[in-house]
């Protein structure tokens, strides 16, 4: 079971990694990083029935900081969209070299 | 008085004297009154200064040298005196080592001899010049450093010198260094010279890795362990720097255009002293050239060349200095041919007497200048001052330079019983001698064996010294002599020198007229015979014999050779005065242009021309095209410095590209980047 | 495990795969948040049948149910439509995309494959799945549990003074 349950993970993860290098607005490619870590933590959850509680505590924590993460990435964005009028991240690009 | 041979202080207080007044004068030159364009002839007091520190030094410098050869007479031993070590590697030593031996002394009494008499001559020639204490500072300089080079132990001390020496003529030649052709002159002097340099540089080379010593006592004695070739090309070497120093074929071009330099210093450097350098240190090292027999010969055949080549150029010179400087190559070549044969004695005679007649001609040249100089100044004309068609009828206004010029045309020309006929016979007698019958004679020069080359050699030193006779007549006649070319106005003003002029040319004079008898032939029953060569002995008498071998002339041939130096002379003046007519000559601006033969003399064989198109300016034009626009502008700045800046840009300018500003491509280098991690991790856990 | 726990388990998996695939391709943010909620319920199942309850509970509560709604919350405040933002149209990208993706998909599963999981050391599931959890976070992780409050806080006033007007918000236009 564990190593179904690993092999689904994986392919959410890559799922969410699709996901990354194709979208353009700003807030699915947010939510596609949500969906690479919710994928991790169903591996951390099957392994811990290998390796002791460790793992489910640190999926805790994971949601925890997905949390934190989520509230100041989305005051970003919309402090970037008062700024743009838009969340397009193809014309966001400041950091042009 | 006896001197102990070894007396450091003594030694090198001779050369000290002249630089203490080099850098007095030196000094006095750098007062703001003489410098600058508003400098002007110093005033009397400032003069006398200089004049009394320059000449001054000359005579204590020459009361010095007498000295020190009344204390040589009767000793062979030569006084020495070392400063202490100047270079060390390994076991090769030099020391900054002086010696005074019977050769030096000789040297030392003519150049500080000759030379206060030319330093005097200068207080009155230079009186209304502004460089007056410049002027006898290099003078001094000079003369410190021709001191040196006679009284070198080592090869290392005497190219101190010689650099020396030639440092010194570029400053004095260029002296006038406002006039852009003066400096080039100096340049060009000191370029030349510089070849020669190389030549000695790398006979010392040689020398050190053969023999690890650079003594010349030790050379002679223990160069016999070196292989003749080897000796042959050491001495080729040193020709070549003698050639360029005492201006021998090819390397004499920039004797003539020294002549830009104020006339005492063409007196001194160019006549008397620098030029002898050369021959002095083939005669310095005369053991070494006589085991070098195929050396001696290529020594002889330059110089008979070089005399030959000199003397028809001079018979088309109008300039009287440019006559003059001819002559010297000329003469410079008798001198060569001298101690390439071997006839080390005649050839030191010869350098004697040249420089008390050459010397006295000089002085003599300038006083004329001199002369026309203030007259045309005078009558406000700017004609040339020193072309001889501009001149004539001088001996009416100048008498007493006009007859003390005449003997030392008569010495020059080989007329009994001045010096220069002895010296002149010496030379011929001594080649036709070793052309007859000696170890010279039978060795070869490549195919042609030796004693062809000597007698060609005699042939062409005859011939030399007709064509002398002829230029040197033609000169005084021209000048002297016949109507006055350029108007009784600048004739009136015309009027002898003064008598620190004068006085000089007549101790010249009387010099030229006693010189011969330092080496009177032994067949002419006129009084003591062969001084020199008895005094030369301990020097070069072992050298002389190994090439002239111990056989003598009889008494009939030696009456038969002088006999043929006297005709030639009286014919080469008779020829002078039947073809010759000043009166028939024009001022410069209005004479015609030469043409033919006479076109190609007067031009010195296009030779300058030669070397500018052949040598000077291919040269100039590859440095310029290949060397500055390919070599650095091209490839070290083009390539090398802007390449890279321009190379480093581009990279720059393609890398920056990476930083889009967009986050999606930095997304899919995280992807691909952790897709490489993970499939090294998973390939390398599994293979 | 009996065949009710397999056909679950497999359905759940299914549900979350699919329901990716579909967030992954809506232009509607809303209509994407919805199908992540859907991923998150679907993940929730799946953490219980691997005997972790509490936190498939707090999955809901808190992924689907605090995370997912401030999600929501934003899109509605930004106000954006479905053509606001023009998405890649090209196919290349998407075939590169895809191809990256299917690259480390496999890549993954190879490594998963690879490695031995011995089944006799399960832990075994008994009813109480929270005590060992809160055991661990007070005692040996108690530093994180605390370090992971201020980051709480920090989190909060980072979020209230990012997303106010005024000063804060002047960037330099580019």
């Amino acid at each position: 079971m564990i190593r179904e349950a690993l092999y689904v993970s994986a392919i959410l993860f890559s799922i969410g990694v699709l996901g990354v290098l194709t979208r353009r607005n700003a807030l699915i490619l947010f939510m596609c990083v949500e969906l690479m870590l919710n994928a991790v933590n169903l591996s951390f959850i099957a392994l811990s029935r290998l390796h002791g509680v460790s793992g489910q505590v640190f999926v805790l924590f994971v949601m925890t900081v997905a949390a934190a993460e989520a509230a100041v990435g989305l005051a970003i964005v919309i402090s970037v969209f008062r700024h743009y009028r838009t969340v397009d991240l193809g014309r966001i690009r400041l950091l042009r070299g | 008085m006896p001197i102990s041979s070894s007396s450091a202080a003594l030694v090198w207080l001779v050369p000290a004297l002249p630089f203490l007044g080099f850098v007095v004068n030196g000094l006095l030159s750098l007062l703001p009154a003489w410098r600058g364009e508003q400098a002007v002839e110093a005033s009397a007091g400032r003069r006398t200064l200089v004049s009394v520190v320059g000449v001054g030094v000359m005579l204590l410098a020459l009361a010095l040298s007498i000295w020190l050869f009344t204390s040589l007479i009767g000793v062979t031993v030569p006084v020495t005196g070392s400063l202490g070590q100047w270079m060390a590697a390994g076991s090769f030593s030099v020391d900054w080592a002086l010696s005074v031996d019977h050769l030096s002394i000789l040297m030392m009494l003519v150049i500080t001899g000759v030379g206060s008499l030319i330093h005097i001559y200068s207080i009155g020639y230079m009186a209304d010049d502004a460089g007056f204490a410049r002027y006898f500072a290099y003078l001094n300089l000079f003369v410190g450093f021709m001191l040196i080079l006679v009284m070198g132990a080592n090869l290392p001390v005497l190219f101190v010198g010689w650099e020396g020496v030639g440092l010194a003529s570029y400053l004095l030649i260029g002296f006038w260094f406002g006039d852009s052709a003066n400096a080039t002159a100096g340049k060009k002097a000191f370029v030349v010279n510089r070849i020669g340099d190389f030549g000695l540089l790398l006979a010392m080379f040689m020398l050190f890795t053969n023999m690890g010593t650079l003594d010349f006592a030790t050379i002679a004695r223990e160069h016999a362990a070196l292989s003749t070739p080897l000796v042959t090309t050491i001495c080729l070497f040193m020709f070549l720097g003698c050639a360029g120093k005492s201006a021998q074929l090819p390397l004499y071009v920039w004797l003539p255009d020294a002549m830009a330099g104020p006339t005492p210093v063409s007196a001194l450097i160019h006549a008397a002293t620098m030029v002898t350098a050369g021959v002095y240190l083939i005669v310095r090292n005369a053991t070494l050239f006589a085991s070098a027999p195929v050396a001696c010969l290529v020594i002889v055949l330059v110089g008979a060349l070089t005399a030959l080549w000199a003397a028809l150029v001079g018979l088309k010179q109008w300039d009287i200095k440019k006559v003059l400087a001819y002559s010297t190559v000329s003469q410079l070549g008798y001198m060569c041919m001298a101690v390439g044969a071997g006839a080390y004695t005649a050839g030191m005679f010869h350098l004697v007497t040249h420089a008390f007649f050459k010397a006295l001609l000089f002085l003599g040249a300038g006083a004329v200048i001199h002369s026309m100089h203030h007259a045309l100044h005078e009558t406000h004309r700017h004609d040339d001052a020193q072309d001889m068609r501009n001149m004539g009828g001088l001996m009416r206004r100048m008498p007493v330079t006009g007859a003390l010029m005449w003997i030392a045309t008569l010495a020059i020309a080989g007329i009994p019983p001045l010096a220069g006929f002895f010296s002149k016979d010496a030379i011929l007698s001594a080649v036709a001698e070793r052309a007859l019958e000696s170890p010279l004679a039978e060795s070869s020069l490549g195919p042609i064996p030796g004693r062809v080359v000597l007698w060609f050699a005699y042939g062409v030193a005859v011939l030399t010294a007709f064509l002398t006779a002829i230029y040197m007549t033609r000169l005084m006649r021209y000048t002297f002599h016949g109507p006055f070319r350029s108007g009784d106005a600048v004739e009136s003003h015309v009027h002898d020198s003064p008598w620190l002029l004068r006085g000089p040319l007549i101790v010249l004079g009387l010099l030229t007229v006693v010189g011969g008898w330092l080496q009177l032939p032994a067949i002419l029953p006129l009084g003591p015979t062969a001084v020199l060569d008895t005094w030369l002995a301990p020097v070069s008498g072992s050298a002389a014999t190994l090439l002239t071998g111990t056989g003598h002339l009889s008494h009939e041939t030696e009456y038969v050779l002088i006999g043929i130096a006297i005709a030639v002379a009286v014919a080469g003046i008779a020829f002078a005065f039947i073809r010759l007519k000043p009166s028939s000559l024009t001022t410069k601006d209005a004479a015609p242009p030469e043409t033919g033969i006479g076109l190609v003399l007067a031009n010195d064989y296009f030779v300058d021309t030669g070397i500018t198109r052949g040598i000077t300016g291919p040269i100039v034009a590859g440095s310029r095209k290949v060397l500055w626009r390919g070599l650095d502008l091209g490839l070290i700045n083009g390539v090398l410095v802007q390449g890279t800046a321009q190379a480093i840009r581009i990279v720059s300018s393609v890398a920056s590209r990476a930083q889009v500003g967009f986050a999606g491509t930095y997304v899919w280098a995280i992807a691909l980047g952790a897709i490489a991690v993970i499939a090294a991790f998973t390939f390398q856990a599994v293979g | 495990m009996g065949t009710f726990y397999t056909v679950h388990f497999w359905l759940f998996s299914a549900l979350a795969i699919v329901s990716a695939l579909a967030m992954v391709t809506r232009r509607n943010p809303v209509a994407a948040a919805l199908w992540l909620v859907n991923v998150m319920f679907a993940l929730a199942a799946l953490y219980v049948m691997l005997g972790a309850d509490f936190l498939g509970a707090a999955q809901v509560l808190v992924y689907a149910g605090a995370i997912m709604v401030v999600f929501v919350f934003v899109v509605m405040l930004l106000n954006l439509g479905e053509n606001d933002v023009k998405e890649q149209r090209s196919m290349g990208v998407a075939v590169a995309a895809s191809v990256t993706a299917c690259l480390l998909a496999a890549e993954l599963l190879y490594m998963i494959r690879s490695q031995p999981i011995s089944s006799a050391a399960l832990t075994t599931v008994d009813g109480d799945a929270l005590s060992p959890i809160a055991n661990s976070l007070f005692t040996d992780n108690l530093v994180a549990f605390e370090v992971t409050s201020v980051l709480l806080l920090v989190a909060v006033i980072g979020a209230v003074v990012l997303a106010k007007r005024g000063k804060v918000a002047n960037v330099v236009r580019s």
